[in-house]
């Protein structure tokens, strides 16, 4: 009967032949939806079937529980209707089966019923039913609830499809951040920051702090520390430290001084980052040859310098607002200038520190950090204390910015054992025969620095990079002194004191303000093949000229002191000889390497 | 008719005919054919004495029967029912009997239709 029932019934719908592509979630928004009866009365599946037919749906049916889960698993309908009671396997059992086999696709499944009792609606439910349909049934209540089962199933493969999606992002978010994070690093790192005399404190709260230490060596042999702290955390906070990185450690090994980086990373920051996003930082030069420190401060906390022998705690305050902020027109590069003497501390921290709060909510704070300063009896466990003392002060998990701490130890030029970076090996030579010459006149004396370009010119031959550090020390030398001694007829005597040293330089701005003429020249000529090369430096001014000779044949201590001729004595230690022509405006150094 | 309606709830029956159009002579088919199962089924649970089979085989007949407006029969297969859910089989077989005989008025009176 129930064959016959079937055979003689005609379907509106073809039966699907692909029931793999039914089940996925794109097709079932734009196929029709499939409903599954299952109901082992023939009157009461027919009767249901043509109803659903004339709503559009395309039905499969079943009669029991068993033929209910095949069809499910062949056709993957979008909705199923089931009588509770069936033979062979009644409507809770296959319920059960069928959410299974659904897993994480939303089939809504209601019961077909006549039931009134409690217990047994509530047997429905807990057999993963969603709602009921009584009989006799009724088209409008029937079409009002598929409707509704419609929308959900909808709004159910929205969601799952918006959480999947979600989830690869958040994935691939991180993933891009760990890339990040390994690319910066690589960068970061490029520096010298595991030099002996420099020690560092990262705690970072995401994978990609906001906060950045640099440190590198600028090729005059000066040490360079850049602490920042840019706003926000991860992703969006580190965008701005790879040209902040890139630009420092490349623009201090072209030989730049630390005004123009400052100014080129402001400019930078300004032009990348949004509005509300911009970089505090404490950039500071340490010239362990002439023991003086220059600092730059823009928005992070006083830079600390501690000097142990004298018990005596100097602050450098921001004076300057954070890099990204103003544009180039209205940076102010001023840098801050003080002397230093060896063992002396140099140390800088993020505000993180400062804020860091224990359980109850107190901060850390400047006097907390100070007293620990002020309470130290051996400053070789200086950063140690400071450690121990936040560590013990916040709780483990109270965490809320990333705190970062450098310390930086002063210590004697000769002492500073510093590796500088590997020159990159090149199976070319460069350029092997060449000669330049290039001439400084007064407008461009006044506000130019010559020695990045010359040193990227020089730095084009790979054997010179080896000793780039040196051939910038020389050509420094030799420039500084014909502009300051030839050109501007300044005396190296005052530099002696630290006070002498600022009034030098005060001095050095106004004459150049004031020059009225003059010219320096500066000419390379550079000869090398795979075994080795010269270089001559020649460096000549329009002044009246200084003779260097007796400093250099006098090389006691006392007469380099006095004159602060260290650089006058080095020149003659780095280069196999040094010459001075027409009273001094005219010196020649020439540097050889390798073999004959 | 008076005594028709009583056994057949005729706008039911108008909007079967709405529904399934040319086939609602099969679904009178269908309905005869199972009922004879389902009559059967009942005949069987009442003769076997046992509640939940008495109750279970009411219930299936009885959402057939409402489907197709025969209201006396819906009631009569519900007080089955209701007998079977309390556990109880004195009075099936007097239902038995009303209920085959409710039958046998409502097929004929599709028959007419």
């Amino acid at each position: 009967m129930m064959k016959a029932a079937n055979k003689s019934f005609v379907r509106s719908v073809a039966g699907k032949s692909d029931s793999s592509d039914a089940s996925t979630e794109s097709v079932i928004t734009m196929s029709i939806p499939t409903i599954l009866i299952a109901d082992d009365s023939d009157t009461d599946r027919l009767l249901l079937e043509k109803i659903l037919v004339q709503q559009g749906y395309q039905v499969e049916v079943a009669s029991n529980g068993k033929e209910a889960i095949a069809q499910f698993e062949k056709c993957r309908p979008d909705i199923v209707l089931l009588d509770a009671l069936m033979p062979v396997m009644d409507g809770f059992e296959a319920a059960m089966r069928i959410k299974a086999i659904a897993g994480e696709d939303f089939t809504p499944i209601v019961f077909l019923t006549s039931l009134d009792e409690a217990d047994s609606l509530a047997q429905c439910l807990d057999a993963g039913g969603d709602d009921f349909l009584t009989k006799p049934y009724n088209s409008i209540i029937l079409k009002a609830k598929l409707n509704a089962f419609m929308r959900m199933k909808d709004m159910h493969s929205t969601l799952k499809q918006q959480r999947d999606e979600i989830k690869q992002y958040n994935s691939r978010l991180i993933t891009e951040q760990e890339v990040a994070k390994r690319i910066f690093d690589k960068v970061a790192h490029a520096g010298c920051l595991d030099a002996p005399n420099i020690k560092y404190a990262f705690s970072p709260i995401s994978i990609f702090n906001g906060d950045v230490i640099l440190a590198a060596m600028s090729p005059s042999g000066n040490l360079v520390v850049l602490l920042g702290d840019f706003t926000g955390h991860g992703l969006s906070a580190a965008i701005g430290a790879m040209p902040l990185a890139q630009s420092f450690y490349s623009m201090l090994e072209k030989g730049f001084g630390i005004k123009e980086i400052l100014r080129e990373i402001n400019s930078k920051l300004n032009e990348i980052l949004p509005v509300d996003v911009f970089c505090c930082a404490l950039v500071v030069e340490f010239n362990f040859k002439d023991q003086m420190l220059h600092l730059w401060n823009g928005g992070l906390p006083d830079g600390i310098l501690y000097r142990p022998s004298e018990g005596k705690i100097i602050k450098f305050h921001s004076t300057n607002l954070p890099l990204g902020v103003r544009s180039n027109d209205d940076f102010d590069d001023h840098l801050v200038v003080h002397d230093l003497q060896p063992d002396d501390r140099f140390i800088v921290c993020s505000d993180g520190l400062y804020e860091a709060e224990d359980e109850h909510g107190n901060m850390f704070g400047e006097e907390r950090f100070l007293s620990v300063i002020e309470s130290n009896q051996n400053p070789d466990h200086l950063f140690h204390e400071i450690n121990v003392s936040i560590n013990s002060f916040i709780g483990v998990d109270t965490l809320s910015d990333d705190i970062s701490l450098i310390e930086i130890k002063v210590v004697n030029a000769d002492d500073l054992q510093v590796v500088f970076p590997e020159a990159v090996s090149s199976e070319k030579l460069g350029p092997k025969d060449w000669s330049l010459y290039y001439e400084l006149r007064r407008d461009t004396l006044k506000d130019y620095d010559p020695l990045p370009l010359m040193l990227h010119i020089l730095m084009q031959v790979p054997f010179l990079r080896l000793s780039s550090s040196q051939i910038y020390t020389v050509i420094a030398e030799l420039y500084s002194n014909a502009l300051e001694h030839g050109i501007l007829g300044l005396s190296s005597e005052q530099k002696v004191t630290p006070a002498g040293f600022a009034q030098y330089y005060l001095a050095r701005n106004q004459k150049l303000q004031d020059l009225v003429e003059g010219k320096v020249s500066i000419a390379l000529h550079y000869q090398g093949d795979e075994t080795g090369g010269r270089l001559e430096v020649e460096v000549k001014d329009s002044g009246e000229g200084f003779d260097f000779e007796p400093y250099l044949k006098d090389t006691s201590s006392e007469m380099q002191k006095k004159y602060s001729g260290r650089g006058i004595y080095l020149l003659h230690s780095l280069c196999q000889s040094v010459e001075f022509f027409d009273g001094g405006s005219r010196v020649q150094a020439v540097f050889v390497w390798g073999g004959e | 008719m008076t005594q028709s309606k009583q056994h057949l709830d005729f706008d039911t029956l108008n909007e079967l005919k709405v529904v399934m159009g040319d086939e609602f002579s099969l679904l009178i088919d269908t309905f005869k054919n199972d009922s004879i199962v389902r009559v059967q089924a009942i005949k069987d649970a009442v003769a076997s004495v046992d509640p939940e089979e008495i109750r279970r085989a009411a219930h299936s007949f009885k959402g057939s029967a409402s489907n197709m407006g025969a209201t006396e029969l819906t009631r009569l297969c519900r007080e089955l029912e209701d007998l079977g859910r309390s556990g109880q089989v004195e009075g099936s077989q007097n239902l038995l009997e009303q209920i085959t005989t409710e039958y046998e008025c409502v097929e004929s009176l599709l028959k007419g239709l």
